[in-house]
């Protein structure tokens, strides 16, 4: 029990931190611009890709700072000649803007890197397991991806709270339009934001590509669950995302773990539940099952009873 | 504005008729599976499977009076709507054979759109060849006069299984994990029941349905198994769900028995190599590439030499091998390749395989009987898998006759 509440925490956080990464760029990029970049999954995926190219001609690690800084460039290229273009179309034509660059992004990776997915491999320095606990090992490949998420964490951390680019990005998290009207050239720190926050998304790409598979699929699978952790976090707050990401990636976790259905609830107070009861397989599904919709549940419940998001300070 | 400039007018035209043209080739199967998504890999590699097979049957000179076969392929996504999709496609480009195999899902939504097509187009049938979808539905229940089957379907693999497993004391207590949709459905509920029946003194501490090939990080799985204290896994897992689980237990040093249907998939052999589990992990399946046979091990050489890959992934469906050369058969056999006449045909056709041994298709209920291997993966074989070194051995052979089961479908023939 106490190895499964152990585990199960470990890989909760690295999930959760891995969410982080991926939040953290489209809260900030989301709080300035009130661009929802649909495509924040797919620069993840660019990022993931690119340092699989890289990893076979020069090993892994250039890929750890060559991929997020091609995607980051490419990033502020696109808000630099896309989305300034599309703004003053309003935010409908920006979300379209984005909403088919994922599209265009994915098929290009298909049709570049082919369907099937890619054996990105982890380095041959961190492929040994870390520690061994109650006779279950746990690769070292995992605790270098926590460490890292939790170092750049640290780092944007410094950055917001520490340097004068922060004091203006977070200023213009909460006032954008008193940035502008201070004489701050805001297009350039929103060319800088976007191009960093995509940057963000290609590093967990490179850090998540050799343990979660690098197929064409992966943005899609990760992108609704990052617009629950925005949303529930709250627009416009850094450490909102970083709660949300954590609860969302503990809950996941730990309700695989967790085998109990409605009615195995109900069985002790007297009314059993089986399959032919009226609702049938309703009552019978376990936690365990339904896992993967948990976090679209809190999603509802949060828009529902508190659309601001546990700790932010917009309207949604 | 003039998007069409007058200069690429011509050629655009002679593209499109040449495109045309290729619907003068003569007999077409189409190939309906996922070419993407988390079972890319199985399906590209059954496509370089009926590939290569189409290859060899068109250098013998083709069927019926030397008309070749050809392949088309189609991406399902692994989705029973998409596949529907892809049919109706596949109809309309004058295709009249259709083969998958991959998803029971996709497998059932297929054969009923095909009973349905079938019914309400007298003169223009289809005919629906599975290779792999296994729920026992398909040739009881769901079954169809359009719809035939070359895999042992999932009752008798895991009757073979748990008959295998009823000797061995070892076994004390048993996790099932599967793919939450009907075949595995299946699987746990013939698990179940099997095992209670064969040993009631094992006990089945986990019982398991995670979604369908959605899930690619498997740890929080195997966390469980762990905490279960389970020395055997019973899985029919197949694609990117095999593969990664046996990832994930490779990572967390998880020490147990693994019975499945599909570890020797594409991409399962180099996982279980990463487990370490040296003759631990079990499959059941109609062949592996140690089963002792000249041709057929000249015959995987081959294709691992021409369509390998960097994976170097051998031969895995002589299910498909069986199928096209019956298939052919059957084209022969009739002179024509009208399905009604080549449904005549495949129904009760008795044949002969490449391993020496016979197989019969049983028409009341289109499935085919065939001897079934049960093999461990590890050391110490002559052929091995996938540049790991290691390779499949067997450990159990079950005789085509001893796989016969009783069958509840009421099949109407057309007249």
């Amino acid at each position: 029990m106490l190895e499964l509440i152990i585990f199960s925490t470990l890989n909760g956080l690295l999930y959760g931190m891995l969410l982080f990464l991926l939040a953290s760029g489209l809260t900030l990029i989301f709080s300035m611009m009130g661009v929802l970049n649909f495509a924040h999954a797919s620069f993840y995926m660019l990022g993931a890709y690119f340092g699989y190219q890289i990893s076979r001609y020069v090993g892994y690690w250039p890929g750890l700072l060559l991929a997020p800084l091609l995607v980051g460039v490419i990033g502020a290229l696109v808000e630099r000649f896309g989305l300034r273009t599309v703004h003053k179309h309003g935010h409908v034509a920006e979300l379209l803007f984005t909403f088919g660059l994922a599209f265009i992004i994915e098929e290009l990776v298909q049709m570049i890197w082919g369907k099937v997915p890619v054996d990105y491999r982890v380095p041959e320095l961190l492929n040994f397991s870390a520690f061994t606990l109650f006779q279950t090992t746990y690769p070292a490949f995992r605790m270098f991806m926590l460490l890292m998420s939790v170092a750049v964490f640290i780092a944007l951390l410094l950055l917001l709270t520490r340097t004068r680019v922060g004091l203006i990005i977070r200023a213009a998290l909460s006032h954008p339009n008193m940035v502008g009207a201070l004489g701050h050239n805001v297009p350039l720190v929103f060319m800088l934001v976007f191009g960093v926050g995509c940057a963000l998304a290609a590093l967990a790409g490179v850090i998540a590509g050799p343990a979660l598979v690098t197929q064409p699929s992966m943005a899609a699978s990760l992108g609704p669950i990052l617009f629950v952790v925005v949303v529930v976090g709250g627009l416009g707050s850094l450490p909102g995302a970083f709660v949300a990401s954590l609860l969302i990636g503990l809950i996941q976790t730990f309700a695989v773990a967790l085998n109990v259905s409605v009615a195995d609830v109900l069985a002790p107070l007297g009314i059993t539940l089986t399959r032919d009861s009226i609702g049938g397989d309703l009552w019978m599904a376990t936690v365990a099952q339904v896992a993967p919709i948990i976090p679209y549940l809190l999603l509802v419940l949060v828009l529902i009873f508190r659309p601001k998001g546990l700790m932010g300070d917009r309207e949604t | 504005m003039n998007i069409l400039k007058t200069w690429c007018r011509w050629p655009l035209a002679a593209a499109v008729c040449l495109t045309t043209l290729g619907a003068h080739a003569q007999v077409k199967i189409a190939y309906i599976d996922p070419l993407s998504g988390g079972a890319a890999t199985i399906g590209e590699h059954g496509l370089k499977h009926i590939q290569f097979l189409i290859e060899k049957i068109n250098a013998k000179g083709g069927v019926i009076n030397g008309q070749k076969l050809e392949v088309v392929a189609y991406d399902n996504k692994g989705s029973p709507q998409e596949s529907l999709v892809q049919v109706q496609k596949a109809i309309d480009a004058g295709v009249r054979f259709i083969t998958q195999g991959n998803g029971s899902g996709a497998a059932i939504a297929i054969s009923e759109f095909v009973a349905k097509f079938n019914e309400r187009n007298p003169g223009k049938e289809v005919l629906y060849f599975n290779y792999a979808a296994v729920d026992p539905a398909l040739t009881n229940e769901k079954c169809s006069y359009w719809h035939f089957r070359w895999d042992a379907n999932s009752d008798i693999k895991m009757a073979a299984l748990t008959n295998f497993m009823k000797d061995k004391p070892e076994i004390k207590k048993i996790y099932i994990i599967g793919q939450d949709y009907s075949f595995g459905h299946s699987v746990r509920n013939a698990a179940n029941a099997m095992l209670k029946q064969k040993r009631p003194d094992i006990q089945i501490v986990g019982d398991e349905l995670h979604p369908l090939l959605k899930i690619t990080d498997f740890a929080p799985y195997v966390a469980k198994i762990k905490a279960s204290g389970a020395d055997s896994v019973i899985t029919g897992n197949w694609g990117n769900d095999m593969s990664l689980l046996l990832k994930a237990a490779a990572d967390a040093g998880l020490q147990v028995n693994w019975y499945t249907y599909y570890a020797g998939g594409a991409g399962g052999p180099t996982a279980v190599k990463q487990t370490g589990l040296d003759h631990r992990v079990y499959q059941i399946s109609e062949w592996h590439t140690n089963v002792p046979s000249p041709e057929m091990e000249a015959f995987d050489d081959e294709f691992l030499k021409k369509y390998g890959g960097a994976n170097a992934q051998r031969w895995w469906y002589l299910r498909m091998k069986n199928q096209m050369e019956m298939f052919v058969d059957a084209l022969n056999k009739a002179k024509s390749d009208d399905p009604k006449k080549v449904a005549a045909a495949l129904r009760d056709m008795k044949f002969k395989t490449v391993l020496g041994g016979e197989v019969f298709m049983r028409p009341s209920d289109h499935s085919l009987f065939q001897d079934m291997y049960i093999s461990s993966f590890g050391s110490g074989t002559k052929r091995d898998e996938e540049k790991t070194g290691w390779g499949w051995k067997t450990v159990g052979l079950i005789k085509g006759e001893d796989t016969v089961i009783p069958t509840t479908c009421k099949m109407v023939v057309p007249s």
